[in-house]
């Protein structure tokens, strides 16, 4: 393996790793989805909306570094996925600005849309947002309808590198089946973790509001949980018994950076079988997420800290199955040879040595933003 | 697929539109972030409880500005790929870095620590808490660091060399993008117009309590260090902003010329002060390109060159060529012409692309040489890659007008805010300020226009540097996505009525929360 391949790896490791702690830290969208319904009272729901959002600007710098960590060491896959599948990235985009100021102005005097409108744009966030990240996650497995050629740029007429190839601009991701399934799972998963974190965070706050709050988020777990659980294992089922497209490093038309795709059947359950550790860290995580659950539906006990884990691992064992293994993580459907590989996408070597020195510092991000959040959840006032 | 010019209006559009709404929430928290820390540390030292209520006071504004500049900051972020995605490939390999190490070294600092500050006042030590608020105003000007860093490489576009086969800029001198000389002198202008802003913002606030005469206290004292912290900002903008003048001057002169409706260079130029453009001026006729003009002599001769008589190139002669300077490192040069700038340009695509047509076609061997004549070709010519996509001069010329006056507002505005600063320090220190109530109110006419002098002066860096996405290398119609123009006008509308609702939702809670002043915050 060339030094240039690992750290081709090594990115797709990072990228994979935010993105699924995005995924676990979506519980504050999944939170947010119990404002209407789970919460019977203002005062309940001033207890949501204090302990998630005391969490919010995690989650959102995740999403910030996700982006830049993608753009940085997969600038195509940035070019391509945001620039084709326009109208899907805007309503991401949408579904998460509207989040950024509802926490800080829901609770002002004066705050020209009302507590409700902001309570709203809450409730679509957590909706709205988990389901349409699924769906553009999803869209690595199936595909998008895009061209791309590198060298277009020395067309002066024709210059575009990669384009959507239909008029809906990603729009129609959103009717794909497993992409929709995809986008229920992280919907569930993200409401499941937030009715966790609501039962663990009520244990620290006195009065009954917090005790109702606590028994209902218990009940609702149940269905939650179970649907999760099923829906999961349902794109778990999808995902491995579809066909992946890999580029063939063994063709002598292959360079180092381009090569001809092919199609391989069951390719990310091969992926997960021939890396063993990735099977090994996927099953991990299945079963931190059954245990995590169990625990709390039959035994009564708080555990969103090892389902959340739980999901961690998962979520990241199946991120490195999309990319690593020479799969290509997103291809297209419009011409199987313009889809994007590691090889074909990543920045330079110079580019990724140099930020793989500056990804050294994200243990230690990881240990502070821990420490705060050890710090900051000790008490509550509410 | 051909471009229509009304695809790459819209993106400049959507784009400007962000990132102007984006620049009215940032800077006041890259300033008020620095002052939170300066009254906490007086909390901290002195254990009295004023200084506590006045950081408290003060966070409240810093937080409402802090969700909306995070607000339109990602979407800042996501339109590179969404409406710029030719870009975002052909220079990811640079750009994407800074963005990317923003978010592991800066961002997450900001957020992680604005928490505890905000929230934590009594979940943590007042050491903890203090350790915060300055960690949070490291976080937020580091922030604006890497950001910057990004903007400045792609008005100096250093540390970098194509790749002709992956037919992209590629990263080779990551040092020289981080601290290259446009880099340092446009974090320090535009953080130092930040922390003006900032002293501005708090003496307007205080004003309005001292006009209703309540929270005199409170008011005196903020005041005090606010007027301080102004003036240590501008002489540190002053300076900053000649240097950025002197950068501009040595690596894109066409946008210092626009700054000044410069189009016949001369020696011994002088810097306009006051003036009307004529709109009948072109840079190849003979109108006279002032109607009215009122210049400092050799103002711009010494800005440009540090050196009286020096020639500084107008328009025109940055068309034709032939002129000598010293670059940026002192070396001496010779002006190309446009036409041969294009030819050289043309040269580097055209082999570019006769390399690109052997790979399609599979033919491995042609491939191969066309790649080595390439490289040849490349090496010689791609500083001017981007003028193989012109062919008219008058395409490299920024909007003249909106470069010159915005220029003009950012400068006039900036000596009256010095004069502002200065009589606020010496008003609050005989302790007179009650007594001028032109001057109280004068401060709150005082908030838009420093956001106004702020505005212009990215409207002069991004204008000024068009047509260019990347100095020289990318103009803007080679950058953008292959979405069509009726798309991204869709989203520039959902986005000014977001953007305009936001913005009026945080006045108004700001305004309300200062009507409850200081007093009235629970926490």
């Amino acid at each position: 393996m060339t030094t240039y391949h690992f750290l081709q790896l090594y990115w797709w490791a990072i990228v994979s790793i935010l993105g699924a702690l995005l995924v676990f830290l979506m519980f504050v969208q999944g939170g947010q989805t119990l404002l209407f319904g789970t919460a019977k009272n203002d005062a309940q729901k001033k207890i949501l909306t204090t302990i998630f959002g005391h969490k919010w600007e995690i989650t959102y710098t995740t999403l910030v570094t996700f982006g830049g960590a993608a753009f940085a060491s997969f600038p195509l896959f940035y070019s391509t996925s945001f620039g084709g599948a326009y109208w899907l990235w805007i309503l991401i985009l949408l579904s998460f600005v509207i989040q950024a100021f509802s926490y800080e102005f829901r609770s002002k005097e004066n705050n020209l849309l009302g507590t409700k409108v902001y309570d709203i744009f809450l409730l679509i966030n957590g909706v709205a947002g988990t389901i349409l990240i699924g769906v553009a996650v999803g869209s690595f497995v199936t595909g998008g309808n895009f061209m791309m050629d590198k060298m277009n740029i020395t067309n002066v007429g024709s210059n575009i590198i990669s384009y959507w190839t239909n008029d809906y601009k990603g729009i129609e991701l959103i009717a794909v089946p497993a992409n929709l399934l995809l986008g229920v799972v992280i919907f569930l998963c993200a409401r499941t973790l937030g009715l966790l974190y609501t039962i663990n965070q009520c244990e620290k706050i006195a009065g009954e509001d917090a005790e109702q709050l606590s028994q209902r988020a218990a009940s609702r777990l149940i269905i939650s949980g179970v649907a999760f659980v099923l829906f999961f294992v349902a794109f778990v089922v999808v995902l491995f018994l579809s066909t992946g497209y890999k580029v063939d490093v063994n063709s002598p038309l292959f360079n180092g950076i381009d090569g001809p795709i092919v199609a391989e059947k069951y390719a990310y359950l091969h992926t997960m079988l021939s890396i063993w550790p990735l099977a090994v860290v996927f099953l991990l995580g299945v079963v931190c997420v059954l245990i995590g659950l169990g625990r709390t539906i039959l035994m009564g006990k708080g555990t969103f800290y090892l389902t959340g884990l739980g999901v961690i691992l998962a979520v990241f064992a199946i991120l490195l199955s999309l990319g690593w293994n020479d799969m290509s993580y997103f291809h297209s459907n419009t011409d199987i040879n313009n889809s994007l590989t590691l090889y074909n996408s990543s920045s330079s070597l110079y580019t990724l040595k140099t930020m793989a020195y500056a990804s050294i510092a994200v243990p230690f991000v990881i240990a502070y933003i821990a420490y705060i959040w050890k710090k900051m959840s000790a008490k509550k006032e509410i | 697929m051909i471009l229509a010019t009304s695809l790459e209006t819209a993106s400049r559009l959507q784009f400007a539109l962000t990132a102007m709404y984006h620049w009215l929430f940032v800077p006041l928290t890259l300033g008020l972030s620095v002052l939170l820390g300066i009254f906490e540390t007086k909390y901290y030292i002195s254990k009295d409880e004023f200084w506590k209520k006045t950081t408290q006071f003060w966070s409240r504004i810093f937080a409402i500005n802090f969700a909306c500049g995070v607000a339109t900051g990602i979407i800042l972020e996501f339109e590179f790929g969404t409406n710029w995605s030719n870009y975002s490939w052909f220079v990811g390999d640079i750009f994407g870095a800074p963005l990317a190490i923003e978010g592991v070294f800066a961002f997450f600092m900001e957020t992680t620590f604005f928490a505890v500050m905000y929230f934590g006042w009594n979940k943590v030590s007042k050491g903890f808490h203090l350790a915060s608020t300055w960690l949070t105003a490291l976080g937020t000007n580091l922030s604006a660091y890497w950001i910057l860093a990004a903007n400045s490489w792609m008005q100096y576009p250093v540390g970098t060399e194509f790749n002709p086969v992956t037919g992209r800029s590629e990263m080779v001198d990551f040092w020289s993008i981080v601290f290259s000389p446009m880099t340092l002198s446009k974090f320090s202008h535009t953080v130092m117009s930040g922390f003006l802003i900032a002293a501005i913002v708090v003496i307007a606030i205080c004003a309005w309590y001292l006009l209703k005469k309540r929270d005199v206290e409170f008011s005196h004292k903020s005041i005090k260090y606010a007027s301080v912290f102004g003036i240590i900002s501008f002489v540190l903008l002053f300076i900053s902003g000649d240097n950025a003048g002197y950068v501009v001057a040595k690596t894109q002169p066409m946008k210092l010329a626009a700054m000044e409706g410069l189009y016949e260079g001369q020696e011994g130029a002088p810097i306009v002060g006051v003036a009307l453009l004529n709109p009948k001026k072109t840079y190849d006729n003979q109108e006279d390109p002032y109607l009215f003009n009122i210049s400092i002599p050799y103002g711009l001769s010494l800005l440009a060159n540090r050196s009286c008589s020096s020639f500084v190139p107008g328009i025109k002669d940055i068309i034709e060529g032939g002129y000598t300077y010293k670059d940026i490192n002192g070396v001496e040069q010779t002006a190309l012409s446009f036409e041969e700038k294009v030819k050289r340009g043309e040269m580097a695509r055209r082999a570019l692309n006769v390399y690109a047509t052997f790979k399609d076609k599979k033919d491995n061997p042609s491939a191969q040489q066309a790649l080595a004549e390439a490289k040849v070709y490349l090496d010689e010519n791609f500083k001017y890659f981007g003028y193989g996509f012109l062919n008219k001069p008058e395409q490299t010329i920024p909007n003249v007008p909106i470069t010159f006056y915005s220029f003009r507002v950012m400068i006039i505005l900036g000596g009256y805010f010095f004069i502002f600063l200065i009589l606020c320090w010496w008003f609050g220190k005989k302790k007179i300020l009650e007594k001028y109530k032109w001057f109280l109110y004068l401060a709150i006419i005082s908030v838009p226009l420093v956001y106004i002098c702020g505005e212009c002066g990215w409207i002069v860096a991004e204008v000024g540097r068009q047509p260019w996405t990347i100095q020289d290398l990318l103009p803007i119609k080679a950058s953008v996505s292959g979405v069509s123009a009726s798309n991204v006008y869709t989203t520039f509308i959902i986005f000014a009525v977001l953007f305009t609702v936001l913005l009026v939702a945080e006045l108004k809670i700001a305004f309300n929360q200062i009507k409850k002043g200081p007093d009235g915050i629970k926490w």
